[in-house]
């Protein structure tokens, strides 16, 4: 299990805009370089990738939550 | 002597302690929005206490050095590495040329300053090398620094690594932070139950929140004297005919979210402000992460300046205890 890590505080969203898919679903292949989360911080959108391969677990906060640097925000199953 | 910087982080900046003096002409104070943590940074290496140095925000950049160097990070808590090996904050450390400098991620606090011995030697514009971006003027070319940049450093003969500066002469903000301010000029423009509820009710830190102004959401909506608006102002009751912002000033557009301005405010507009967050937290406001609670207190001009003299010799307990 590999989880992915917000690197700066805000907040946190699973797709790129209101009404747009998830940029991944639990079972979703991921490839690294994936965006697989964004987050908003001082007028900023910055996108997360995943720094592995594996297969998409599940997102552990929910869409439009406060994020903390360093928070874990999805797992992937190797 | 120089630095390259291989990632710039989210948003880094040349910053020193800033340029006062032409806030009337509209250019900003500018410079760190610690201040503190600066000037700590600079003793720890050597530097004279204004010397220019990184300011970082929220995630650290990426540095390879070219030359043999001490270097100090101060403010937030994010742990500097060197070539992957993690240091002490608050501590001078030894850098060699070819090595990297890298931050794990942020664990408390929200802006952290690197201070390298020498500091950075970019060419000051009015008398100082901190980066106003909106106004294209010092650091380098006038914006935050990118992938690529080389950053070149002034001359210095290197203290010895080590000084070190404990936790009981840092400063961060508690949780929820407390944030002083003494009422201003439009104060009188609030109701009573608006002027009570504003330090009673709850705030946080939102989202947009830069060295402009942070801005604070949570409270009730702000109540103001009813009035006929005068000629030249807007017609929300939050508006004045133009008056001058000062360094900490708080305005609240349509009553409703605070803006603390900060160092690179602008100086002047059609907000009233309410008063101002004293001079000796405005240090704390820089290490504020979005979402923190904060509460704001009342105080009075005795009380304001007790609280910089408060600071003043924080300072020299520092610069005592480094000798």
């Amino acid at each position: 299990m590999t989880q992915i890590f917000s690197p700066v505080p805000g907040t946190f969203y699973t797709q790129s805009a209101p009404g747009e898919a998830l940029f991944k679903q639990p079972g979703d292949a991921v490839t690294a370089g994936d965006v697989v989360g964004l987050v908003e911080v001082m007028k900023t959108f910055i996108e997360v990738k995943a720094e592995t391969a594996g297969t998409f677990g599940a997102y552990l906060v929910e869409d439009g939550a406060a994020i903390g640097a360093g928070e874990p925000f999805a797992e992937l199953k190797d | 002597m120089s630095l390259k910087i291989m990632q710039p982080g989210l948003s880094t900046s040349i910053q020193d302690l800033g340029r006062p003096g032409y806030f009337h002409l509209g250019i900003p104070i500018g410079g760190a929005m610690d201040r503190f943590a600066l000037r700590v940074a600079n003793m720890l290496v050597g530097n004279p206490e204004g010397a220019a140095g990184l300011e970082v925000v929220f995630m650290g950049p990426v540095i390879t050095f070219e030359n043999d160097a001490l270097v100090a990070v101060t403010g937030a808590d994010l742990p500097p590495k060197v070539d992957g090996v993690v240091q002490p904050g608050w501590t001078a450390f030894e850098i060699k040329a070819g090595q990297t400098l890298s931050f794990d991620f942020l664990k408390s606090g929200a802006r952290a300053y690197i201070a390298i011995s020498g500091g950075i030697d970019t060419p000051p514009a009015l008398g100082s090398r901190s980066t106003y971006p909106i106004g294209a003027l010092g650091g380098l070319d006038g914006r935050n620094i990118q992938a690529g940049d080389v950053i070149p450093l002034g001359e210095v003969d290197m203290i010895e690594p080590g000084l070190h500066v404990p936790a009981d002469l840092r400063r961060l903000p508690g949780n929820p932070a407390e944030l002083r301010i003494l009422p201003g000029l439009y104060w009188h423009r609030l109701t009573p139950a608006a002027q009570e509820g504003f330090f009673a009710d709850d705030w946080a830190v939102a989202l947009e929140a830069d060295r402009m102004g942070y801005r604070f959401k949570g409270g009730k909506p702000l109540e103001f004297v009813e009035r006929e608006q005068p000629f030249g102002a807007g017609a929300d009751p939050s508006n004045i005919v133009d008056g001058c912002y000062s360094y900490g000033s708080v305005q609240v557009p349509g009553g409703l979210e605070p803006i603390v301005l900060h160092r690179d405010a602008v100086s002047g507009g059609g907000y009233f402000t309410l008063g101002a967050v004293i001079s000796a937290d405005m240090d704390l406001i820089g290490q504020l992460q979005p979402h923190t609670p904060v509460r704001f207190k009342k105080v009075d001009m005795e009380e304001a300046l007790a609280a910089r003299a408060a600071r003043k010799k924080m300072l020299a307990d520092v610069r005592a205890h480094l000798g």
